[in-house]
């Protein structure tokens, strides 16, 4: 099997949590430099086709090939930033312990955090803009601050596939501006998927979309029909079209 | 309380009193950080089948207890994680029938059971010198794998999930941890029995989170916590000539409600 090229081949994948299917019949391909917008309904299936893609959900039928490999495999080339709010903010863990987690992969068991680690780490950390907070708690800084920090984490282990889960959610929206800003630049070294119930947020900033609801209607490309829309939310969905970018909005 | 320490007793306890601290200072703060107060007390309170076992077998019922415990972290861990069942539910047909088990056993052992209250509520004052050296081999074996593992407990602990993207196998890593609670268990079973064993657990690691938010400083600061309380209750178990286990739980949460008062007062 060579798929060298592509980043994600999953074929004809179906998940199923207690005989109810979560996802059906789902096929996609992420190649190399894709920023692909992922939306749908919450409940849809937009974080367990990302926990597919990590190999964290075994699908009940279906292949999944990450970097010509199984996910579990391939996974040390992942960056992965879950939905945040899933957090104990009591934990005594610092912004540094934290961003160093991004490493464990690297690093053999018994082993301490080498010296790459730790420059990785930081390199992370600044990229972020959260150097200054290195030594503070995860659970005193602010929402915004806590998100950078996840990322950062994801970012330590320099992958070249990011995923993220609802980025855009409990951070408001200069912070947001900057936060799209900030993966236009990483998108050049990375492919990046981003999953989000938020039709408007990221149609703007994304290079293709897609929508899922249990399936997944994608075309290659940031084209989407009414249909595809109608299907994924179940209400009439207007798309508007003024050349590009394209904006496509909900109607209520 | 100088005068104390020519008694042989006592210095055994108080050293006893120490080795426990340090094996439930370190695995407290995992017990308490990563929420799994409920499976340690389960574990604990199984465990009381190998006590029946080891009175069944004839021999030193403690090292019916090690085996007996580590069989029982792995199974719970193992149950709440793969059943379908509810993991609190798992955990709870788990503990009571480690109970039953003991309780069977012992009842099964012609004659009678001694010192079976011992285990069960501690008695720190009638620690024998091999208890003591069995102890010390399980706090070393205890500080060893948390040294060697001290970066995936953390993410096991903070985000099992992330900690599995990066290759961490967190399934056996979490066993891991479960198997060095059952350790602690063991050596804690002669401070306070198995049906306190949980105050330890979590009294002096919860007192140290209120001053540090650094694992490592937890710790130590528990460590400290479980050695000066211990030590207190020895003295006043011996003092008014009440039971020293359940001296030391109620020395400890003593302080800890008053501290809590007053933070609460002050603030």
């Amino acid at each position: 099997m060579n798929m060298t090229a592509d980043v994600v081949v999953i074929k004809d994948v179906w998940v199923h949590y207690d005989s109810i299917p979560v996802l059906e019949e789902i096929n996609l391909v992420i190649k190399e430099h894709d920023f692909l917008g992922i939306i749908g309904v919450n409940g849809g299936g937009k974080s367990t086709l990302l926990k597919v893609i990590l190999g964290l959900v075994k699908p009940s039928k279906g292949i999944v090939r990450v970097f010509g490999d199984t996910p579990q495999i391939s996974r040390k080339y992942i960056g992965y930033v879950p939905q945040y709010s899933l957090f104990d903010l009591e934990f005594p863990v610092s912004v540094w312990e934290v961003v160093l987690m991004g490493r464990l992969g690297h690093t053999g068991l018994f082993k301490r955090y080498s010296e790459d680690d730790k420059r990785a780490a930081l390199d992370a950390l600044a990229k972020m803009d959260m150097l200054e907070y290195k030594d503070r708690q995860v659970g005193k800084l602010s929402g915004g601050q806590q998100h950078r920090v996840f990322i950062a984490r994801a970012l330590a282990a320099n992958p070249k596939l990011l995923l993220l889960d609802e980025p855009a959610a409990g951070i408001d929206t200069i912070i947001q501006e900057e936060f799209y800003e900030l993966l236009e630049k990483l998108k050049t070294k990375m492919a990046i998927v981003l999953v989000s119930h938020d039709i408007s947020a990221v149609s703007v900033y994304v290079d293709k979309i897609a929508c899922l609801n249990h399936r997944l209607y994608y075309h290659d490309s940031k084209e989407l029909t009414a249909e595809d829309l109608e299907a994924t939310y179940h209400c009439p969905v207007e798309l508007i079209a003024h050349g590009v970018p394209h904006r496509v909005l909900k109607k209520h | 309380m100088m005068e104390l320490l020519q008694y042989e007793f006592i210095r055994n306890a108080i050293m006893a009193g120490i080795l426990a601290s340090i094996s439930c200072g370190i695995i407290g703060v995992y017990v308490v950080v990563k929420r799994i107060v409920f499976i340690s007390g389960g574990i604990a309170h199984a465990s009381f089948g190998g006590i029946g076992l080891g009175y069944y077998l004839g021999i030193n019922p403690i090292l019916g207890v090690l085996p007996f415990s580590i069989a029982s972290a792995l199974s719970m861990g193992w149950v709440s994680k793969r059943s379908r069942l509810p993991e609190d539910t798992a955990i709870g047909i788990l503990w009571a029938m480690g109970m039953s088990i003991g309780i069977i056993l012992v009842s099964l052992t012609p004659g009678y059971a001694p010192d079976l209250m011992t285990y069960l509520f501690g008695n720190i004052l009638t620690v024998p010198f091999s208890d003591i050296v069995l102890m010390l081999v399980l706090d070393a074996i205890i500080i060893l794998v948390v040294y060697s593992f001290y970066k995936e407990f953390l993410a096991l602990c903070f985000d099992e999930e992330f900690a599995t993207v990066r290759g961490v196998h967190a399934e056996r890593l979490y066993l891991v941890m479960l198997c060095l609670i059952a350790l602690t268990i063991v050596v804690l079973i002669r401070v306070v029995g198995i049906i306190l064993v949980i105050a330890l657990l979590t009294i002096p690691a919860a007192m140290s989170r209120q001053f540090t938010s650094n694992l490592k400083k937890m710790m130590l600061l528990s460590i400290l916590f479980g050695a000066v309380f211990s030590s207190g209750g020895i003295w006043l178990s011996y003092l008014f000539d009440v039971p020293s286990g359940a001296t030391i739980v109620l020395v400890m949460s003593a302080v800890y409600l008053l501290y809590s008062l007053v933070k609460g007062i002050s603030s």
